[in-house]
């Protein structure tokens, strides 16, 4: 029986692997992709606890599913306006290092 | 109808005031009768009100808060205030018409009439108040009119300098006075003189209180009544017309501070170290002045200083707790200084205005009616017997030799100087040979000057008998012990006379130089040096506060504060993205913490 614990500690261990792909990593690309990782961690977290609490009239609780429908919608955006200000940042600096993306360092 | 006369007595002089300064400034005949009928009428009103002793009048509510503070409008009409307001309007009405030859030429006449109107409505308006609120009034309104008729030739700056000493060294001793009222205010819950005489009894077991209050309605009469410490802007008040120096500044203005103190004789002898400080400021302020007359060498000084000396009399008088007394030398002194300024203001007309002593000489053969009347204004002052001064100011002798020796001693050493510097002036003056071209050319004044010298010549004289006197005041009781007194006092007077003319006969300059009294003890020195360095000081306390604390502190400080906090916080700013992005994590887990575990 896989209960809510299972679901939960999958998720924590994406949500991880996607901190230390945004900690350790140092191309943008990849990093951008350690960011979806965690967006997806959290939804899959929000799925469990709608299929675990289940509401008097037998069915699950649909709310945590809206909001992951809503989480998705936001990703694709921020995924569209990502992607393009990395193109913008690579034509203009030939790289996606994020060691050599300083300017605003004092 | 007695309730209306004693109201005219008040309103008469403020309407000619009004009427003057609002249509007839350009008519200055039309203005100085308008300003003559309305004293005239004062007078004959007191005189009809004093003849009525019944008389009453009718009271009016000027500021009325239900329950908490009650200002009537109303006049006391006692024995003292109507003596008062026939004194005043009767020597107020003679030094109108004096007036009337004194400024005949006058560019600013209808301004000096209607000012003189203001005065006399203000200084009756003192007289006959019956509360303290409008009393205070009345006194500023005194201050200003003094104020206005020192400056009358305000385009000299001697004139305008001694306009403003006057109101701000006045208004240093109202201020204490204000403060005094308040407190009897709060103490008594009523401004009204009688109705605080019964609740004195409230007061009685505070002593400290007492003697505070009655010290700073004293410090009133020490602004308004020149004395010392505060005295110093009586001398330089001469600066104004002559008539306005008889009138404001030796016979009724400068000694309603001391009617004042008779007329809340209740507060003041409450205490009876408020009594002792009063009669030692007022003897301190006799012999002071006393000793500056000696060797000053303007008419009109010397004049000013004796009158300081002898409201110095009256003020000890008042700390000797007898009214009385105070009020028969405020009496007699009235004629005799009037008289005296009168006198001099002849002599300085004649002599186109020159007012130094040593440039006159010979005078008594070319101003005959001058010569004769100023000699009995300086017999009464001296308190030569049967003249008025005499009377009044040994009435003063005998009480300070009944209450307190020291202060005695120096009263009876006061009436020596008296003497010294009367006799000086008027051997200086009246005899001898003329020491200028002026003097010896002048002319006798005309009459509508010598009427007036005329009159107060024989109220001077007449005075101080009991039999005048009686009908105006109640008379101070002599004592058997005071036989010693008068022979001790025309000891003094032929003492110090003589010794003037001893000296000062025949002479062409001062055979006595005493310079610390000729710089009148240096008072204006160290005051103007005293306020040099309190100014000084404050702003350079000032100075600091604004360059170091509102500069450098507020200012500078804020500025580098966040230049400062900007530097540091600036330090944060690594340019690692990974950086930023644990220090979020590092975050977002302690809100975590905080949130939840906690």
């Amino acid at each position: 029986m896989i209960t809510l614990g299972d679901y939960l500690l999958v998720s924590g261990i994406l949500f991880s692997i996607g901190f230390a792909g945004v900690m350790l990593r140092r191309n943008l690309i990849i990093i951008f992709m350690s960011l979806e990782l965690m967006l997806n961690a959290a939804n899959l977290s929000l799925v469990a606890f709608s299929r675990f609490r289940v509401d008097p009239n037998g069915l699950p609780n649909y709310n945590a599913q809206v909001f992951v429908f809503f989480i998705i919608t936001v990703a694709a955006a921020e995924v569209a306006v990502g992607l393009a200000i990395l193109v913008a940042l690579f034509r203009v600096r030939q790289t996606t290092d994020v060691k050599d993306i300083s300017s605003l360092k004092f | 109808m007695n309730s209306i006369l004693s109201w005219i007595i008040l309103l008469a002089p403020l309407l000619s005031a009004a009427v003057i300064t609002l249509f007839t400034l350009r008519w200055k005949t039309l203005s100085s009768s308008i300003s003559i009928v309305a004293v005239l009428v004062s007078f004959a009103c007191s005189c009809l009100m004093f003849a009525h002793s019944t008389a009453a009048a009718i009271e009016f509510t000027w500021i009325g808060i239900s329950g908490v503070f009650h200002v009537p409008f109303g006049l006391t009409l006692d024995p003292l205030s109507r003596t008062m307001a026939v004194l005043v309007s009767g020597v107020g009405a003679i030094i109108h018409i004096y007036s009337l030859g004194y400024m005949r030429d006058d560019e600013g006449k209808s301004r000096y009439f209607a000012a003189l109107s203001l005065f006399m409505f203000a200084m009756l308006g003192i007289v006959l108040a019956n509360n303290f609120v409008m009393l205070f009034m009345f006194w500023e309104l005194v201050g200003f009119t003094s104020y206005v008729l020192i400056g009358h030739w305000f385009y000299r700056d001697s004139a305008a300098d001694a306009a403003n000493k006057a109101f701000i060294t006045t208004r240093i001793g109202d201020f204490g006075f204000m403060i005094g009222i308040l407190m009897v205010w709060i103490a008594t819950g009523s401004v009204v003189f009688a109705e605080i005489a019964p609740r004195m009894s409230i007061l009685a077991g505070h002593p400290l209180f007492l003697t505070i209050v009655a010290l700073l309605i004293f410090c009133g009469a020490v602004g308004k009544s020149a004395q010392f410490p505060l005295h110093v802007w009586l001398p330089d008040a001469m600066e104004g017309p002559t008539p306005i120096s008889a009138l404001i500044h030796a016979a009724t203005m400068v000694a309603a501070g001391v009617y004042m103190l008779v007329r809340v004789a209740f507060v003041i002898q409450s205490s009876q170290t408020a009594l002792l400080a009063i009669a030692w400021i007022g003897t301190i302020t006799a012999v002071m002045a006393a000793l500056i007359a000696t060797q000053q060498n303007d008419i009109k000084r010397i004049l000013a200083y004796s009158t300081l000396s002898q409201l110095g009399y009256m003020v000890m008088a008042v700390g000797l707790a007898s009214n009385d007394a105070a009020m028969f030398h405020l009496f007699t002194h009235a004629f005799f200084k009037a008289l005296l300024f009168l006198a001099a203001g002849s002599v300085i007309v004649m002599l186109h205005h020159e007012q130094d002593i040593w440039k006159m000489g010979g005078l008594s053969r070319r101003l005959p009616i001058t010569f004769v009347t100023f000699v009995v204004g300086a017999l009464a002052l001296i308190g030569c017997p049967p003249f008025s001064g005499f009377f009044s100011k040994d009435a003063i002798l005998a009480l300070a030799y009944e209450r307190n020796t020291p202060i005695f001693t120096v009263a009876l050493f006061t009436a020596f100087l008296t003497a010294f510097y009367v006799m000086r002036l008027l051997v200086i003056v009246f005899f001898g040979k003329p020491r200028s071209d002026i003097a010896r050319e002048s002319r006798e004044s005309t009459a509508v000057m010598t009427v007036p010298l005329i009159v107060l010549a024989l109220l001077a004289a007449l005075g101080g008998f009991a039999f005048f006197a009686r009908n105006f005041l109640t008379l101070p009781v002599e004592k058997e012990v005071a036989i010693l007194v008068p022979v001790l006092a025309i000891l003094a007077l032929i003492v110090g006379s003589g010794l003037a003319i001893a000296l000062y006969r025949n002479r062409a300059h001062d055979p006595i130089d005493v310079e610390v009294l000729r710089h009148k003890f240096y008072f204006d020195e160290f005051y103007s040096w005293l306020i040099y360095w309190t100014q000084e000081l404050v702003a350079r306390v000032s100075a600091f506060v604004d360059r170091w604390i509102i500069d450098a502190g507020a200012v500078g400080g804020s500025s580098r504060g966040t230049w400062g906090i900007g530097a540091l916080l600036r330090l944060v700013q690594v340019g690692n993205l990974q950086a930023y992005v644990f220090l979020f994590g590092l975050g977002v887990v302690a809100i975590i913490y905080f949130a939840v575990f906690r």
